[in-house]
């Protein structure tokens, strides 16, 4: 068996902590950038957008110190005051305005495309490139894990690029004109507002930190109590047999008090940040007022105008803001930035090697001579191009040689220890031996899900690594012990072994796999839908569609890993004059638990530990009463 | 739906209600403070009022300190009481979850059940702070800007009945157009993970197959399908910000231009600058509520959807419950099945079992043979009533099981499920779920006869050993006669094993079945099993086919008279050459 996933990585909670600035990877900004790059026109534009939205903004507010300073004030007083220039002005501001709606509007447009776009891109190149992505990458990632990335990781990223990116840009743009207008406005108000600035830094600074402290502990809870949770709902049967409801309930209750004062406790400072920086933005707003007044009283309007103040208090507001704004957002890209490196890491696996260049084609034979043919003839061959330009044919007939393998999953722990074997073609194979003897890894071998350390295999007299994959795994079909189904209906599952075959082959094949009998009783036959995995039926009804699966692709060679362990000994009694018809012809490895049913394999071997203990036909081997004799009489547990 | 979630504030009552109460206090400081700017600007600034300035600086500061104090409380509050409410949901949702019978679990999935009780509760608990805070604070926010812009100057606050009618009804169409795309998107987002989980999942399938360029077709229509749908609902929703910088705007330029010709035309008496400033300050402030309004009023509908599958949860009747005057005694291990007719739909066509009569006496051992869907789990299920019979009846001990007391019933007959699960625990632990109150001396004796006790003391740590969840780092065949062994606890007068020793070598086997003989004699013993040999010297041995009984005798009766019997010894004995 390969090795054990160890969960690693996707450590959601750490990126709750501390804003960690190193966690923005120069590397991994700049190519998330590209991915924007790639969009010139409309990331430009929505650039644009951004900047006139935020700078026509901050000019709108501005237009209120004319307003006051040089319209109402001195008309004011006037008799009869000329309301011109006043209409002039207000129409300026409504222009601004205007531009600002639709630089909004544009940027709103273009960014729900954009960010579509990329996400749709960053989506699709992952799945395309797992799909390269050799065996040994889901051995050592959890399903879950790997699960995070298209899920969570990718929606993380698209918020980013849609709301955190445009947001930040236009906190900062807004920022920086903001100061601008407020240095042109009054230098002593400005400086007070940088002074506010810093205490309110700090104060959130601290709230935040506290929150994430208490956010930490919230997850793991929140995570135990899942876990919690998923268990007993799992085992609820078990539960219900031992009466064991009330003992579930106390603990569940102890896990939930816990998570309910974690809960509280994270989201108090959490729910306490929005009302400090709202209220300190109202004190900062006041004390503006306080100390503007004071100045206008003193001063005598030199050092600043009722129109600057006013002007000033209302930029005041949009100055604030897009900084509370631009740390709130900070927590945001930086748990992105996380995400998106776990799916440049997922793009950056290597992926399968393949220098195969052995392929498969359709054959036709004529004087003993091969030539390759247009149409699908039932005869194969391998079509072996020479350094010289020369192609050569060679029949494709199931023969299949070890010469002194050697393998480990990993490095350090070898799992196959020189095994030599082989297997004529139409010859019927068997494996036996414990959990962990290496039968499964022997087959996994052959169709190349691994690479082997040292020795050779060869196929048809070929080098295996010669041939390219697809081809490779083409002529080989595989029944495997967990059946695999996918949402679809059942003609849909079968036909995953051969994309065109018609309906009459796919009922063939489940016929020639005895599944047709209980396809029949289905509610809509072979147009049911399966979801879920085939939850709807048996671990023996899942394997008996396994089979036909793997019958309807036809290949000249086959391997069932435990192909028929769930399907009850007069069921397969009656299955297995199928298998037999299936097999026909066909050099067949098998693995089975229920020796009963490889009595009758040309060869059996049996292993242990990585090794070829014993080899021979059931009757020889029996004869040795050696280790197939204590398996069979049942004195060893096989497991 | 809402009153039926609202009754799990119970407890925190106090906190749900005082966090609108404070939000509102809030507001009416937040209210107030432009209210007195205006005066400060107008009786302050401009007549160079120092001392009044200083006044009505401290009085806007006091405010300010307030709205902090409320808002932050309701801060706390607020999260006190949502806390606790997801904490009663989920605690409500749980037990009731444990009193299900099989059916119930059956009908909606664990996996299902695992998401309603994590996911779904968690996004109720969201949206029950937002409407104990944000969703009140904005309704009164803007009704109080309004009273207080009118109180300003009713003639300028008239633009807010037409910015503000002209916002609700365009925020309220946008959501319409918006809803059912989003929810089609988000179905073809479950359509895409599943794509990726069975990809996944089946990895191997789709590498032997070499299927993957089908796959990668597969994704990408439902990937475009998704950026196509959500590219559209998110462009409508981009219409969210131009339509309140239109609303915003227009009632800033025009409140700028009648409150400014007001002004001067009065001379400054019906209108002064500071009110005018205060007016904008009151713009932003109602159209922003409502905007924010419209956003959590959003996220509401959008949890719609988990508020309906929790309350499938809670609505769901259990179906099996205890009768009114149960029986707390079991007299002896006696099964009699009385005409049982039963089938797991309410409406099956055909039933899973037919008309099934038997009898068996306390203390005998009976093994149950049949194929692939013949009902033998569906038979024992009913003894400890799993679930119950359609018509008919199932007895124990001469009783109807419908009469028994379920705890005294599960409790008295032992059975060890198919799919064995244990617990993350240490193996004491996981063995104490038979019998709380075991000794040591009793869960070895329970291992031993369950030939358990050999391999854990091979275990480094022993009885202590660690088990992960579902019970992984053990094997197989250990794992089947660990179940065994904490059924044995329970000492009941019936023990259950369906297929329990599947996994386990045919000499430990006989070796378990012999224990059983000899250590347990007085209990009745029910085996369903696959091989004949484990069967083979039951005291009788029943034998199912679609559903009916076919045959039930001893083995040699069987094997002369039973054509099924017959078959399953050939494929297994046949060519036996031994």
């Amino acid at each position: 068996m390969p090795p054990v996933p160890t969960p690693k990585g996707h450590n959601a909670a750490s990126t709750h902590g501390k804003v960690n600035f190193k966690a923005l990877n120069k590397k991994t900004v700049s190519r998330l950038l590209s991915y924007l790059f790639r969009y010139k026109f409309s990331f430009t534009a929505v650039l644009l957008c951004i900047v006139v939205s935020s700078v026509t903004t901050v000019i709108g507010a501005t237009f209120l110190q004319t307003i006051i300073d040089d319209y109402v004030k001195p008309l004011m007083v006037q008799k009869n005051p000329v309301l011109d220039g006043l209409l002039q002005v207000i129409f300026t501001m409504a222009s601004v305005y205007l531009l600002s709606t639709v630089a909004t509007f544009l940027q709103g447009y273009l960014m729900a495309s954009l960010g579509q776009k990329v996400q749709k891109q960053v989506r699709d190149e992952m799945f395309t490139h797992m799909q390269s992505l050799p065996i040994s990458y889901f051995d050592t990632h959890s399903f879950g894990e790997v699960m995070g990335t298209y899920t969570n990781d990718v929606n993380t990223l698209r918020q980013m690029i849609s709301q955190s990116i445009p947001n930040v840009l236009s906190s900062i743009i807004t920022v920086l004109s903001v100061f601008v207008a407020m240095l042109k406005l009054s230098w002593i108000l400005t400086l007070c507002v940088l002074l506010f600035l810093v205490l309110m830094l700090a104060v959130t600074g601290k709230i935040s930190m506290n929150s994430a402290k208490y956010f930490v502990a919230q997850q793991s809870s929140l995570g135990k109590m899942n876990g919690y949770i998923e268990e007993m709902i799992e085992g609820q049967k078990v539960v219900k047999t031992f009466c064991y409801e009330g003992k579930s309930k106390e603990e569940f209750d102890r896990r939930n008090e816990e998570l309910c004062q974690n809960a509280t406790n994270a989201n108090t400072f959490a729910n306490i940040l929005g009302p400090v920086n709202n209220n300190l933005g109202h004190l900062q707003y006041v004390l503006l007022a306080i100390v503007g007044g004071a100045v206008a009283v003193y001063s005598g309007e030199a050092l600043i105008t009722l129109g600057s103040i006013a002007a000033f208090l209302q930029l005041s507001k949009n100055f604030t803001r897009p900084i509370s704004q631009i740390s709130q957002q900070l927590n945001a890209v930086i748990m992105a930035m996380a995400g998106a490196e776990r799916i440049f890491a997922l793009l950056d696996e290597t992926p399968e090697q393949d220098e195969g260049y052995v392929t498969l084609v359709h054959a036709k034979e004529e004087d003993g001579i091969l030539t390759e043919s247009e149409t699908r003839t039932g005869l194969w061959a391998w079509k072996h191009p020479h350094g010289d330009g020369t192609t050569t044919y060679t029949k494709l007939t199931g023969d299949v040689r070890f010469f002194e393998v050697d393998f480990g999953y990993t490095p350090e722990k070898q799992v196959l220890h020189e095994v030599s074997l082989y297997a004529k073609p139409g010859q019927k194979i068997a494996f036996v031996g414990a959990t962990g003897a290496g039968k499964t890894t022997i087959t996994n071998l052959i169709n190349r899900f691994y690479d082997i350390a040292d020795g050779k295999i060869r196929y048809d007299g070929i080098n295996i690594n010669k041939i390219r994959k697809s081809d490779l795994r083409h002529s080989l079909g595989v029944v495997l012990q967990d059946v695999n189904l996918f949402t679809g209906t059942v003609m849909e599952n079968i036909r995953y072994g051969k994309l065109d075959a018609t309906d009459e082959e796919c009922i063939a094949a489940a016929k020639l796999a005895g599944a047709h009998e209980f396809i029949r009783m289905l509610p809509q036959g072979y147009d049911t839908v399966l979801s879920g995995d085939g939850s709807g039926l048996s671990q023996g009804q899942r394997q008996l569609l396994s089979i036909a699966r793997a019958a309807v692709a036809d290949p000249p060679v086959m391997i069932l890993d435990e192909a028929t362990s769930s399907i009850d000994t007069r069921t397969e009694a009656l299955v297995q004059k199928g298998m037999d018809r299936l097999m026909q012809g066909r050099t067949v490895f098998v693995i089975a638990h229920r020796l009963s049913t490889i009595r009758n394999s040309n060869a059996i071997m049996v292993l242990d530990r990585g090794r070829i203990m014993e080899r021979g036909d059931h009757e020889s081997l029996l004869a040795e009463k050696g280790m197939y004799y204590a398996l069979y009489t049942g004195t060893v547990e096989l497991e | 739906m809402i009153r039926k979630l609202a009754r799990f504030v119970g407890g925190y009552k106090k906190e749900a209600l005082l966090s609108p109460l404070l939000v509102s206090l809030e507001v009416v400081m937040e209210v107030l403070i432009p209210l007195l700017m205006a005066d400060l600007i107008d009786f302050g600034v401009e007549l160079g009022d120092m001392g009044y300035i200083l006044k009505m600086g401290v009085a806007l500061v006091v405010c300010c300190l307030l709205s902090l104090f409320f808002g932050a409380l309701c801060g706390k509050t607020s999260s006190i009481a949502s806390a606790g409410f997801a904490k009663n949901l989920r605690k409500e949702m749980f037990h009731k979850v444990q009193d299900y019978s099989f059916s119930n679990v059956d009908k909606f999935s664990s996996a299902s059940l695992v998401t309603r009780l994590t996911t779904d509760v968690t996004n109720i608990q969201h949206s029950f702070m937002m409407i104990i805070r944000v969703a009140v604070r904005s309704p009164i926010m803007m009704i109080f800007s309004i009273v207080a812009s009118f109180s300003i100057n009713a003639k300028l606050a008239t633009v807010f009945l037409y910015t503000v009618p002209l916002l609700a009804v365009g925020l309220v169409l946008i959501m319409r157009f918006v809803n059912p795309i989003f929810r089609r998107g988000f179905k073809t987002y479950d359509k895409l993970n599943s794509v990726v989980q069975e990809n996944i999942r089946g990895i191997r399938v789709v590498k032997s197959f070499v299927r993957e360029p089908y796959e990668i077709e597969k994704f990408t229509s439902v990937s475009q399908k998704i950026a196509g749908d959500f590219t559209k609902a998110e462009r409508i929703i981009a219409l969210n910000g131009p339509l309140m910088n239109i609303c915003a705007f227009g009632s800033m330029v025009v409140i700028n231009w009648l409150g400014a010709k007001l002004i001067i035309q009065s001379g400054g008496t019906a209108m002064t600058t500071g009110e005018l400033m205060s007016m904008l300050t009151f713009v932003m402030q109602i159209l922003m509520s409502l905007m924010m309004f419209s956003m959590i009023f959003m996220m509401i509908i959008m949890s719609r959807a988990s508020m309906e599958r929790v309350v499938e949860v809670l609505d769901e009747e259990t179906e099996i419950r205890n009768p009114e005057h149960p029986v707390t005694e079991l007299s002896d291990g006696s099964i009699e099945f009385d005409h049982v007719v039963f089938s797991y739909a309410r409406e099956a066509e055909k039933p899973v079992l037919d008309d099934i009569c038997l009898s068996i006496r306390s203390g005998e051992t009976i093994g149950i043979l049949g194929g692939t869907g013949s009902s033998k789990s569906t038979l024992v299920q009913l003894i400890p009533r799993l679930y119950d019979v359609k018509s008919g009846a199932v007895k124990v001990g001469g009783v109807d099981v419908r009469d028994y007391d379920l705890d005294t019933l599960r409790t008295n007959v032992a059975m060890v499920l198919q799919k064995n699960v244990l617990f993350s625990g240490s193996i004491k632990e996981n063995l104490r779920w038979g019998n709380e109150n075991a000794t040591d001396e009793e869960l070895v004796e329970a291992c031993r006869l369950a030939q358990a006790d050999g391999f854990i003391r091979e275990f480094p740590d022993g009885y202590d050993t660690w088990i992960e969840q579902g019970g992984s780092n053990v094997s197989g065949g250990q794992r089947q006669r660990l179940c065994i062994a904490r059924a044995l606890l329970k000492k009941p007068k019936i023990l259950i094993l369906d297929d329990s020793t599947s996994a386990v070598d045919t000499r430990t086997d006989s070796l378990i079945r012999q224990a059983f003989a000899e250590k347990i004699p007085n209990t009745t013993k029910l085996i369903i099993a696959q091989r004949i040999a484990s069967v083979q010297d039951a005291d009788r041995i029943l034998v199912l086919d679609d559903g009916k009984i076919s045959g039930f005798g001893t083995h040699e009766e069987l094997l002369a008279t039973n054509q099924i019997y017959q078959e399953v010894y050939e494929t297994q004995f046949r060519k036996e050459d031994l």
